[in-house]
């Protein structure tokens, strides 16, 4: 592993990504990426008596299926990488309580998925650690009512605000062969550009997601065409458009092969405004959409940004604003299938249709 | 040294461009027509009182019992904020936006229990209005009885 520019680090083995799994809500059932998705919880509570309880609930059981999908015990496992939204991030910590091994609790807003997926990759290239789980989670009712107002409360939402989306994501990280495999990590910087409206997540978090992109590509002297998709965590409708045109203005054109899970996650009549948001909305996008399209050949490549809006209620009262952050992996397709990576028929409708495909080329 | 060099006045400004325009004048049309179904619907339930012979010194009170609870029952099985999406302040500023700014807490924080979560919880909405609407009752008291 080395030091590549300012804020890259370039893996010599590549750490492997051998499974990865997703809960996701209703709302996100009833999105255009629903058949992917490993579970869906029946109502916000998922049986218990909280909406905190349920995010916990959730946590621990997309932890458990990760490791259940390619039949690894938790003894397996030498660290556990996580954080979420709520304050003191309880649904990681909590969900690590019954896990037996070490735990490293994260907080990057919603970018805390890549964030975790980096120090899992830098953690298993270094040999500090064999295979490492990397999770998060967010809970809409539970992220509303600790960041906003209580969620019956009536106020007209404007339609830049996002949804925080329901979901929980697992990856495990290890040093062997696996689905996908990651290249590159760019850890990003605090970004703050005085947007104080708690409403605008994708306003504030636009320009750290531009930052990130521009200096992964000046720190590996790569070009937008090398990935055959960018994609950022939660930037939503407005956000994506903010950032497009941010890095346009810089000279780089990412249109063409830029997306956001965001804006992928909802459907435009699903009543959400801008789209999804959280920690969830990465984290299940990548485990159960992304992941298996490349393990199974759709991209090569792929540059995925973790987003985070390091916003606090308290802090947002006495007039300060919202600084941001955003965190960038290269992921690649590796050749090989792992079973552990998306639900079993979606993997076997992607590989049909990687064989049609080969079918073509050899005619 | 950070890619973006925007200052953040510039930012904001380009922000601003970015977000999808909302027409003042629907909203405030969707408003008044909300409103007005409110006040319409109070109307309704006050001659209703009136019919079946309550004196009129108490139909007043009555018929804002009655919508603060039809604004409390709304918020309850989760409709009212759904409404609200719709009509923004039509549903804001009549009192069953009241009824549902004290009534949304208390059902939320019930679960951290009756008394530190409900009972503590539950103005912390309407805070605010209670606050000030007592500090101008006792200005404009005061007032009274320096002028008359």
């Amino acid at each position: 592993m080395k030091k590549l520019g300012q804020q890259t680090v370039q893996f010599d083995n590549s750490p492997q990504i051998i499974s990865s799994a997703s809960i996701v809500g209703n709302k996100e059932f009833e999105g255009p990426l629903g058949e992917y998705f490993d579970q869906v919880l029946a109502d916000s509570y998922y049986g218990q008596d909280s909406w905190e309880l349920a995010q916990i609930k959730m946590t621990e059981d997309v932890i458990d299926k990760a490791l259940e999908k390619i039949d690894l015990s938790k003894s397996n496992i030498d660290y556990l990488l996580g954080g979420d939204l709520l304050n003191q991030t309880i649904s990681a910590n909590f969900s690590a309580r019954d896990f037996p091994a070490a735990f490293i609790g994260l907080y990057g807003a919603c970018s805390t998925m890549i964030e975790a997926l980096g120090l899992a990759g830098i953690m298993v290239d270094s040999g500090a650690a064999d295979k490492v789980l990397s999770f998060t989670s967010s809970h809409y009712q539970a992220t509303e009512r600790q960041f906003r107002t209580p969620n019956e409360y009536g106020d007209k939402y404007p339609p830049y605000k996002q949804r925080t989306v329901t979901g929980g994501g697992a990856l495990v990280i290890a040093n062997q062969s696996g689905g996908a495999q990651l290249t590159e990590v760019t850890f990003g910087k605090v970004i703050d550009l005085g947007i104080t409206d708690a409403k605008d997540m994708g306003g504030a978090m636009a320009p750290a997601a531009a930052d990130t992109i521009l200096q992964h590509f000046q720190d590996t002297g790569r070009s937008p065409e090398y990935y055959d998709l960018i994609v950022t965590g939660d930037l939503g409708v407005v956000g994506k458009e903010l950032a497009i045109d941010l890095l346009a203005e810089k000279g780089c054109d990412i249109k063409s092969n830029y997306d956001d899970c965001g804006v992928l996650i909802y459907n435009a009549n699903q009543k959400v405004g801008a789209g999804g948001s959280g920690c969830g909305c990465s984290a299940v996008v990548t485990a159960s959409y992304l992941l298996p399209q490349l393990m199974c050949n759709n991209y090569k490549r792929i540059l995925l940004l973790g987003t985070g809006a390091l916003l606090n209620p308290t802090i947002s009262l006495q007039g300060e604003s919202i600084p941001a952050i955003a965190h960038a992996v290269a992921i690649e397709e590796t050749g090989s299938l792992s079973s552990g990576i998306g639900r079993e028929d979606i993997r076997d409708d992607l590989s049909t249709s990687i064989v049609d495909m080969s079918g073509v080329e050899e005619e | 040294m950070a890619q973006i060099d925007k200052t953040a006045q510039d930012y904001q400004k380009f922000v601003k461009q970015h977000h999808p325009s909302q027409s003042k004048v629907k909203n405030f049309v969707t408003a008044y027509f909300f409103g007005g179904i409110i006040c319409l619907g109070g109307q309704i339930i006050n001659n209703g009182f009136m019919r079946f012979g309550i004196e009129s010194n108490q139909v007043g009170t009555l018929t804002t019992i009655t919508l603060i609870l039809i604004g409390g029952l709304l918020t309850g099985i989760g409709v009212y904020d759904e409404i609200a999406q719709v009509a923004g302040a039509g549903t804001i500023v009549p009192i069953t936006g009241f009824a549902n700014a004290v009534v949304s807490p208390a059902l939320e924080y019930s679960q951290e229990g009756y008394i530190l979560g409900t009972s503590a919880q539950v103005y912390s909405i309407v805070g605010p209005v209670l606050t000030y609407g007592m500090l101008t009752a006792m200005i404009v008291g005061g007032l009274k009885l320096l002028i008359v």
